[in-house]
């Protein structure tokens, strides 16, 4: 099955894990991912807070690059905020001819036009689980997640708000179903649609680390080895800032978050370099060794380096392993 | 504004436009005349406990008509857009799509910030604006040196993780149809009418 694919700018660079994955783990599924030519950022949540128009445009700009690369009219978008803004804005502008009529007099401007609704606009979770499937995902396990505990983190946008809706806003379940049929043991998240903060780590620091510590904790609670994520603002929030949070609050907690495509790899029997795993701060080496997986070329067993104190800045990478 | 200072005294004049306002610059249908003040709004929100109003008294304040107090409030700018509200709320109302509007509204208005948060979303659409694509390490370090210069210290060993891991650019990026994308912005800009 042939796709548009929507990197977007956090692909690029802080989530190229992910994109390296779903790239990766397309191929055995006998998906092939176009990537939209030219692409440009979709704005995230901060351009709709300035200009309502020139966001619409922003995301109306993709569509019709999108259709332009190879009118697939399927785009798949893998980072929640892109598609969340790539859905909004194709719906709104079917739902209202107006908007659509100036969205489409801007993009005249750049000799570009989108026609509502001739791309129909899809999460990477939603063409995995309901275009491939549960039987077929079963079938390509070669290495399963068995006694791995995993707690499925699905973040606020794909969730909500329903422009498309795949699931339920409240308790969805797939990436859960997904897990499982990788042979991981999904724990109860109870917070698994909650936010983890997007952009607040910035603007109000306090806050943004008590979302993130929600979240590590209650998955530390529930005894979860890692979280599993479906969108790379989640990841760079719960990863990223995991050290600070831990510094804030006097905490030491520990738990890797990777994306489910990495997870998909995995079990698929990929190779963990061709993954992007290792590129996470809060190293996923412990949690995986458990389970057998170690980075190729070494040999099982219990994990290289042990941090001593979590409260030790993190130091860089090795820029090459021995 | 001026125009509803001037109406003063017809206040029900004045609280029906500022509500009117508020609803012609949100896309859709957005009934704010039928919240029946239940709070679960309030309730679901992640960070309702840093804002100075909920949202439900927001919408209150927006149906009596103080757009001084809507407009300078801090509670759009600490909405985390994760829109439990909105497909919480009995009444069908967008409240997400609210705090967005208000967000304009209060720039377009010349409201002084009432928190950091105006601020790191215009230094995001410089970005944007100027290369096509976002770029973290500039939008991060341009922003914190001029908010919280010691906080560059508490993010310091976070780059530095970032940049050792291949995480974070170094240099934007542009993209190749800048001129076009440039045009289709300012074109934008001269069509967006705020009411």
């Amino acid at each position: 099955m042939k796709y548009g694919y929507f990197p977007g700018c956090s692909l690029e660079r802080n989530a190229a894990a992910y994109d390296k994955s779903a790239r990766a783990v397309a191929e055995p599924l006998g998906m092939e991912f176009v990537e939209v030519e030219d692409w440009n950022c979709c704005g995230a949540t901060e351009y709709i807070s300035l200009n309502l128009l020139a966001s619409y445009a922003l995301s109306a700009r993709n569509l019709a690059q999108a259709v332009r690369t190879d009118g697939l009219g399927e785009l798949v978008a893998p980072c929640s905020a892109c598609y969340l803004n790539l859905t909004k804005c194709d719906k709104s502008m079917r739902e209202s001819p107006s908007l659509a009529a100036k969205v489409n007099e801007a993009l005249a401007a750049g000799g570009l036009s989108y026609k509502p609704g001739s791309m129909r606009v899809r999460h990477l979770l939603d063409v995995i689980v309901n275009d491939i499937g549960f039987e077929a995902l079963r079938a390509k396990v070669t290495r399963p997640l068995t006694g791995l505990k995993v707690a499925p983190f699905y973040g606020c946008f794909v969730a909500r708000p329903g422009y498309v809706q795949f699931d339920d806003t409240e308790f969805p379940v797939t990436l859960d179903r997904l897990l499982q049929a990788l042979g991981a043991e999904v724990v109860d998240f109870p917070l698994k649609a909650q936010c983890c903060g997007g952009h607040m780590t910035q603007i109000s620091e306090g806050m943004g680390l008590e979302m993130i510590r929600r979240l590590v904790k209650t998955a530390d609670d529930r005894g979860a080895d890692l979280i599993v994520t479906i969108c790379p603002m989640c990841q760079l929030n719960l990863d990223a800032f995991q050290g600070a949070m831990n510094r804030h609050f006097g905490l030491n907690l520990h738990v890797p978050v990777l994306y489910f495509t990495q997870m998909m790899g995995l079990a698929f029997g990929l190779d963990q370099a061709a993954l992007g795993i290792g590129s996470e701060l809060v190293s996923s080496r412990a949690a995986l060794a458990a389970i057998g997986a170690t980075p190729e070329g070494e040999a099982g067993g219990p994990p290289k380096r042990v941090k001593k104190d979590d409260k030790a800045l993190p130091m860089p990478a090795p820029l090459m392993r021995a | 504004m001026t125009s509803a200072t001037a109406e003063a005294s017809h206040p029900v004049t004045v609280e029906k436009k500022f509500m009117q306002q508020v609803m012609v610059n949100t896309p859709g249908e957005t009934h704010l005349e039928m919240c029946i003040q239940c709070g679960s709004c309030g309730g679901s929100c992640p960070s309702a406990a840093e804002m100075d109003h909920t949202p439900r008294s927001l919408i209150a304040l927006i149906r009596a008509g103080n757009f001084e107090e809507v407009l300078s409030s801090n509670t759009p700018w600490y909405c985390v857009s994760c829109y439990y509200c909105t497909v919480r709320c009995p009444q069908e109302i967008h409240i997400t799509d609210v705090m967005y509007t208000l967000k304009r509204m209060a720039v377009h208005a010349g409201i002084k910030d009432p928190c950091a948060a105006p601020d790191f979303s215009k230094t995001f659409v410089s970005w944007v604006e100027n290369y096509g694509r976002a770029f973290e390490l500039g939008l991060m370090s341009m922003f914190r040196l001029r908010h919280d210069p010691l906080g560059v210290l508490r993010i310091t060993d976070m780059a530095v993780g970032m940049v050792s891991k291949g995480r974070m650019d170094l240099a934007p990026k542009s993209i190749k149809g800048l001129k076009s994308l440039k045009a289709i912005i300012a074109r934008a800009k001269a069509l967006e009418v705020v009411a």
